[in-house]
C-alpha cells in the first residue's frame, strides 16, 4: 500500500518535471527560456513609467526579476496541467471531492434535508448576527447569485455568449428608480414590471441577432450594453445624465416605511426569497423539455434543427428568460443602493457577471453560486487584494477554459427513471 | 396504388457554379424501403439536405403526402424543424449526437416536437408536464430498447461505442414520430455482423411502425438484399431506377457505379 | 464646403485607423474563426510601448523624426510579441474545444491585458507627446487637415498595399490563403500551420501597433481603455466589410470612419459611438456577411 502511494509519488514528480520535455534539464531549458521571454515581454509596460511633463523615468527592475521567478516556476505547472489534461483526455471525467461530496448529500434524503435546514437557519439569522455591513455585502453577493443564474441560462445552457448583459439590468434599475421617481410606483409593483420589461428587451433584441453566428452574437450584445450605457450618460433630460438618480425609494413592509437598519434586513430577506425562486425556477428549467433542448442546441445545432426543434424560438426563450432575471435584479439594485447612475452599469459589471459564470461552472446552479460566492465575498474581505480583482478574473477565466472548461462545479445531470420492458430487452 | 409519401420533381441544387443536383426525380411509397446509392460525390448527402430543409433547393418540387392519400404538401425551402414537424427525420453520414448527453437525453430530444410543455409549464410542473414528461421518458426508453442500447441508457452519447451510436442516431430520429426515416450511410464502419443485426432492425422497424425508409448506402450486399427499389446517382444525375435485379443488370450502372467500386 | 471636407478627412483619418486594427480582426478570424477580443488591447498596448520608448527617447535628447520611427518600431516588436504569446497560451490549447471556449478565454485575456497595463502603468490618461512633425507645405491646409493626419492615411496606405502584396506573392502568404481556405488541406500539403497562425498573429498585432502609436500622437493622450472601443469598432469595420476578406476590412473601416464623421459632424457628437454600434447591429441583421464577404456554405 505504501509501496504503490510512494511510486503514485514518484510518478507524479517525474510527470511533474518533465511534461512535455524530453528531460529534465530539457524542461529547466524550456521554464528558463519562457522566462527570459516573458521579461523581455513585459519590460517597457512593467518596468518603465515615463513622465512626460516633467521628464522623468522611474525603473521598477526588481519587478520583473519577481515576475521571471514567478513565470520560471509557472511554467513548470503549467506544463504538467497541459499534460494532465492530455492523458485524461481520453478517461471518463471524476467528479473531483467536494462535487461528489455534493452528489452524495443532494441524493441522500435525511442528509439533503438536514443540509438545506442549516442553511435556511443560517441564512434566516445571519442579519442578526453580523452587522449591518456584512449585511449589505451579503446582499450584493445574493443579488450577483440572481445575475449570475440568469446569465447561466443564456449561456451556460443555451450556450449564448451575451456580454451585454447588464443592459437589462441597467433597464430594470432605471425603470424603477424614473417610474418612483415621476409616479412614485412601489417596489413590489415595479419588480414584476422590471422582469417584463427585461424580457420584452430581450425579445426585441434577441430577435435580429439570435439569428447570427454565435461569436456574432457576442459583440452584438457587447455593443448593445455600451448603446444602453451612453444613451443613460447623454440623455439628460430622462435619465439624469452622469449624475444619476436619487432618493429612490426603499421598499416598504405592508406600507410602513423602515429605517435603515430595519429596510436592509427586509432587503436582506427579500434577496434571500429572490434568490430561492431562481434556484427553484432554473433547476425546473434546466431539466424540462426546453432546458434540454438549450443543451442540444449548445451541442449541435444543425443536428437540433434536424430534430424538430425551432432554433429561433428555443434560443429567444433563453435569452429574453436571463434578461427577465437581469430586469428584476435590475429593480431590487435600485431599491437596495436608492441611487443610481451610468457608471453602475459599464461592461466591467457584464465581466463580472461572466466571470462568476464561467469559473463557478457553465451551466451548473451550484457552481454559478459557488462562482458568486468566492468571486464577490473574498474580494470585500481582503481589501488589498481587491485592486488585482479584474486581473485576477481575467487570468482564471482563461486558466479555466485551457484547463478545467466545466468550471469549479461541474453541472449536475438528472437521472431519469422508466420501466424496463423484458420483451424488448431480449433483442440483445 | 397509393400516393407516393415522398415525390421529388425535378429538383437541382447549384453552388455557385457547380451543379451539385441536376433535375432529380425520385418517389417514395408508402412502407416502401428505396436505397440511393452511386459514387462518393454523386450528390447523395446534398440530396438528404436539400429534402430535410438544410439546403433549399435551386429548383424543382419536394412534396410530400404522409398519409398517402392524396394530401401533398410543397416542402422546398421550409426551415430543417419543419420538415421533421412534418415527419421526415434523418441521421447523419458523420454521426450527430449530443455528446454530452446521455443516450436516454439525445432521444428524448426527439420527441421535442411531439411535446408542448412551455415555460410555465416547467417552472410549475402542472400534471400535464409531469405525465407528458413521464410518457417521454418511457417511450425515449422502450425506442432504446428497440435499437438494442437497454445497456447505454445513462451512458453519454460520446462513451458508447462507433456501431451502437449509429443505432443511437436511428433512434433519436424514430423518436420525432416519422413517416419517412432518412438514413445517411447507416452501415458506415460496421463489421459484416453488425450490418446484418442493422439490416434486421431496419426491416423491424418498417413493420413495428408501419414507416416508409430511405437509405443512402454503400454497402451493396445490404441494399441489394432489404431494398424494395434502388436509384442511382451519378454526378448528380439520376441514372437509373429499379428493383434491385434490374439496378444489378443495368449496363449505365454498372460503368458509373459497381465497374470501379465493385468490390466495395 | 469647407466643413464638409474637414469632416471628410477627418472620417479618412478615424477610417485609416480602424482599418490598421481592422485587418488584424480579419486576418484571425480568416484564419482560426475566432473573434479575437485581445486584439484592441494589443492595439492599446502598442500606443503604451511608443509612449514610453518616445518618452526615454525624448529625456535624452534624440531628433524629433527619429524618435517617432523608433517608437514606431518598438511598439511594433512588442505587440507583435504580446500577440503571439496570447495565441500560445490562451488560444492554442483551446483548439478543437468547444465553440465557446476560445471565445470567452480571448474575453478573459482582453479583461487581464487591460488591468495588466491600468495596475503597471496608471489608471488616469497620460500625455502622448507630439511625435509627427508639422509639415511647411501643410501650412496652407491649416485648417481643414493636419500635419499627422496626412502621415496617418498615407501610412494607412502604404501598410494595407504592402499587405496585399504580401499576401498574394511571398510564400508565407500564400500559406495563410490557403490555411484560411482549409486547414486540414494546408496541414497535409506540408503547411506549418502552428507556423502560420503565429505568424497571422504577429502581423496584425503589428499593424495595430503602428495605428496606436499614430492616433496616440494625433489625440495626444491615452489611458488602458483606449483598447476597447477601438477594438469594437474596429470589429465593427471588419465584419462590415465581410470577416475574413482583407480588402473588405480596408473598405469596411473608410465607410464606418466617414459615417462616424458625418453622423458626429452633422447630427451630434454626443451620440458618436453610439452610431457605429447601430451600423453594426444594422449590417449584421441585413447583410451579414458583409460587403465584400462571401455567403458560406455550411458543412454537413
Amino acid at each position: 500500500m505504501s509501496e504503490t502511494k510512494s511510486m503514485n509519488q514518484q510518478g507524479f514528480l517525474n510527470l511533474f518535471l518533465t511534461a512535455g520535455c524530453d528531460s529534465f534539464p530539457h524542461a529547466l531549458r524550456k521554464s528558463f527560456l519562457v522566462a527570459v521571454w516573458f521579461a523581455f515581454l513585459t519590460f517597457p509596460i512593467m518596468v518603465i513609467k515615463v513622465n512626460t511633463i516633467e521628464n522623468t523615468v522611474v525603473w521598477h527592475w526588481h519587478k520583473i526579476g519577481y515576475l521571471a521567478v514567478a513565470v520560471f516556476f509557472g511554467s513548470f505547472i503549467w506544463r504538467w496541467l497541459l499534460a494532465r489534461k492530455e492523458l485524461k483526455k481520453d478517461e471518463n471525467r471524476e467528479e473531483t471531492r467536494i462535487e461528489s461530496l455534493l452528489t452524495r448529500v443532494q441524493s441522500h434524503p435525511v442528509l439533503k434535508y438536514l443540509a438545506l435546514g442549516v442553511l435556511a437557519a443560517a441564512a434566516a439569522v445571519f442579519p442578526q448576527v453580523f452587522n449591518l455591513y456584512q449585511t449589505n455585502i451579503m446582499i450584493s453577493c445574493l443579488l450577483y447569485i440572481v445575475l449570475g443564474l440568469g446569465l447561466n441560462i443564456v449561456v451556460g445552457l443555451a450556450g449564448l455568449l451575451d456580454l451585454g448583459f447588464v443592459a437589462f439590468y441597467a433597464v430594470g434599475a432605471y425603470a424603477y428608480a424614473l417610474c418612483n421617481m415621476h409616479w412614485g410606483l412601489n417596489f413590489w409593483f415595479m419588480l414584476p414590471v422590471g422582469a417584463v420589461l427585461g424580457a420584452l428587451l430581450g425579445i426585441l433584441l434577441g430577435f435580429p441577432v439570435l439569428r447570427l453566428r454565435g461569436d456574432y452574437l457576442a459583440i452584438v450584445t457587447l455593443g448593445f450594453g455600451e448603446i444602453i450605457r451612453l444613451v443613460l450618460e447623454n440623455w439628460g433630460e430622462v435619465t439624469m445624465g452622469p449624475s444619476g438618480i436619487s432618493s429612490i425609494d426603499r421598499p416598504a413592509l405592508f406600507g410602513v416605511k423602515l429605517g435603515v437598519i430595519g429596510s436592509t434586513h427586509y432587503m436582506y430577506y427579500i434577496m434571500i426569497g429572490l434568490v430561492i425562486l431562481t434556484i427553484f425556477s432554473v433547476n425546473r428549467l434546466q431539466n424540462s423539455r426546453i432546458g434540454r433542448a438549450w443543451l442540444a442546441l449548445r451541442e449541435d445545432e444543425i443536428a437540433c434543427q434536424a430534430m424538430g426543434i425551432d432554433k429561433m424560438k428555443t434560443k429567444l426563450m433563453a435569452f429574453s428568460l436571463g434578461a427577465t432575471w437581469a430586469g428584476m435584479a435590475g429593480v431590487v439594485f435600485a431599491a437596495k443602493t436608492t441611487f443610481i447612475n451610468p457608471a453602475s452599469f459599464t461592461f466591467w459589471e457584464s465581466a463580472i457577471i461572466l466571470s462568476i459564470v464561467v469559473i463557478g461552472g457553465m451551466g451548473s446552479i451550484r457552481g454559478v453560486i459557488a462562482g458568486a460566492v468566492i468571486l464577490i465575498l473574498v474580494p470585500e474581505y481582503l481589501r488589498d487584494f481587491a485592486q488585482f480583482r479584474m486581473l485576477l478574473f481575467g487570468a482564471i477565466m482563461v486558466l479555466v477554459m485551457v484547463f478545467r472548461p466545466q468550471g469549479l462545479i461541474s453541472a449536475k445531470r438528472k437521472v431519469y427513471e422508466y420501466k424496463v420492458n423484458t420483451a424488448g430487452a431480449a433483442n440483445e | 396504388m397509393n400516393n407516393p409519401v415522398l415525390n421529388v420533381n425535378a429538383m437541382s441544387k447549384d453552388f455557385g457554379g457547380i451543379r451539385a443536383l441536376d433535375e432529380v426525380d425520385l418517389k417514395v411509397a408508402d412502407r416502401e424501403i428505396v436505397a440511393l446509392i452511386g459514387p462518393n460525390g454523386a450528390g447523395k448527402t446534398t440530396f438528404f439536405n436539400c429534402i430535410t430543409g438544410i439546403y433549399t433547393p435551386t429548383s424543382g418540387d419536394v412534396l410530400i403526402d404522409p398519409s398517402a392519400e392524396g394530401r401533398t404538401v410543397r416542402i422546398n425551402g421550409r426551415k430543417p424543424n419543419h420538415v421533421t414537424e412534418l415527419g421526415m427525420a434523418r441521421t447523419f453520414q458523420n454521426i450527430r449526437l449530443f455528446p454530452s448527453m446521455t443516450a436516454l437525453e439525445n432521444v428524448m430530444i426527439g420527441t421535442h416536437c411531439r411535446t408542448k410543455a412551455s415555460i410555465w409549464g416547467a417552472i410549475s410542473r402542472n400534471p400535464a408536464t409531469r405525465r407528458e414528461e413521464q410518457a417521454v421518458i418511457q417511450r425515449s426508453y422502450d425506442l432504446l430498447e428497440l435499437v438494442g442500447l437497454e445497456n447505454y441508457v445513462n451512458e453519454l452519447a460520446s462513451n458508447i461505442p462507433y456501431g451502437k451510436q449509429r443505432r443511437l442516431e436511428i433512434a433519436r430520429a424514430l423518436a420525432t414520430d416519422p413517416f419517412l426515416l432518412l438514413l445517411d450511410e447507416p452501415a458506415a464502419g460496421m463489421n459484416p455482423h453488425e450490418t446484418k443485426e442493422l439490416e434486421r432492425l431496419i426491416l423491424k422497424i418498417r413493420e413495428k411502425f408501419n414507416i416508409s425508409i430511405m437509405l443512402i448506402e454503400h454497402d451493396m450486399k445490404m441494399v441489394m438484399s432489404m431494398s424494395d427499389r434502388i436509384y442511382v446517382l451519378d454526378y448528380g444525375r439520376m441514372i437509373a431506377d429499379g428493383t434491385p435485379e434490374e439496378i444489378a443488370a443495368n449496363p449505365d450502372v454498372i460503368k458509373a457505379y459497381l465497374g470501379e467500386d465493385h468490390d466495395d | 464646403m469647407d466643413y464638409f471636407l474637414e469632416l471628410f478627412l477627418g472620417g479618412l483619418t478615424r477610417g485609416s485607423i480602424y482599418a490598421l486594427i481592422a485587418l488584424g480582426y480579419t486576418m484571425v478570424y480568416g484564419i482560426i474563426e475566432l473573434i479575437n477580443f485581445a486584439h484592441g488591447e494589443i492595439y492599446m498596448i502598442g500606443a503604451f510601448t511608443g509612449l514610453i520608448v518616445a518618452g526615454l527617447l525624448t529625456m535624452y535628447g534624440f531628433p524629433g523624426v527619429s524618435i517617432l520611427a523608433i517608437a514606431v518600431v518598438c511598439a511594433v516588436i512588442w505587440a507583435a510579441a504580446y500577440g503571439y504569446t496570447i495565441e500560445k497560451v490562451a488560444y492554442k490549447p483551446l483548439r478543437g474545444a468547444q465553440r465557446l471556449s476560445p471565445l470567452i478565454s480571448a474575453i478573459g485575456m482582453s479583461i487581464f491585458l487591460q488591468n495588466y497595463v491600468m495596475l503597471a502603468q496608471t489608471s488616469d490618461f497620460l500625455p502622448f507627446p507630439e511625435l509627427i512633425p508639422h509639415f511647411g507645405f501643410m501650412e496652407s491646409m491649416g485648417s481643414i487637415m493636419s500635419s499627422s493626419e496626412l502621415v496617418i492615411v498615407l501610412a494607412t496606405i502604404s501598410v494595407c498595399v504592402a499587405l496585399t502584396l504580401f499576401i498574394k506573392f511571398t510564400k508565407l502568404g500564400k500559406a495563410m490563403r490557403a490555411t484560411a481556405q482549409n486547414r486540414k488541406m494546408a496541414m497535409l500539403v506540408g503547411i506549418n500551420v502552428d507556423m502560420v497562425i503565429s505568424a497571422t498573429f504577429v502581423i496584425g498585432s503589428s499593424l495595430a501597433a503602428v495605428g496606436g502609436v499614430l492616433i496616440a500622437s494625433h489625440i495626444g493622450q491615452i489611458n488602458y481603455y483606449i483598447g476597447f472601443i477601438a477594438g469594437i469598432k474596429a470589429f465593427t469595420a471588419a465584419v462590415l466589410g465581410g470577416i475574413g476578406s482583407i480588402p473588405g476590412a480596408m473598405l469596411g473601416a473608410l465607410v464606418l470612419g466617414l459615417t462616424e464623421a458625418f453622423a458626429t459632424g452633422y447630427v451630434s457628437s454626443d451620440y458618436e459611438d453610439v452610431f457605429a454600434f447601430m451600423l453594426l447591429v444594422l449590417i449584421l441583421i441585413f447583410r451579414p456577411s458583409g460587403i465584400m464577404g462571401k455567403e458560406k456554405a455550411q458543412k454537413v
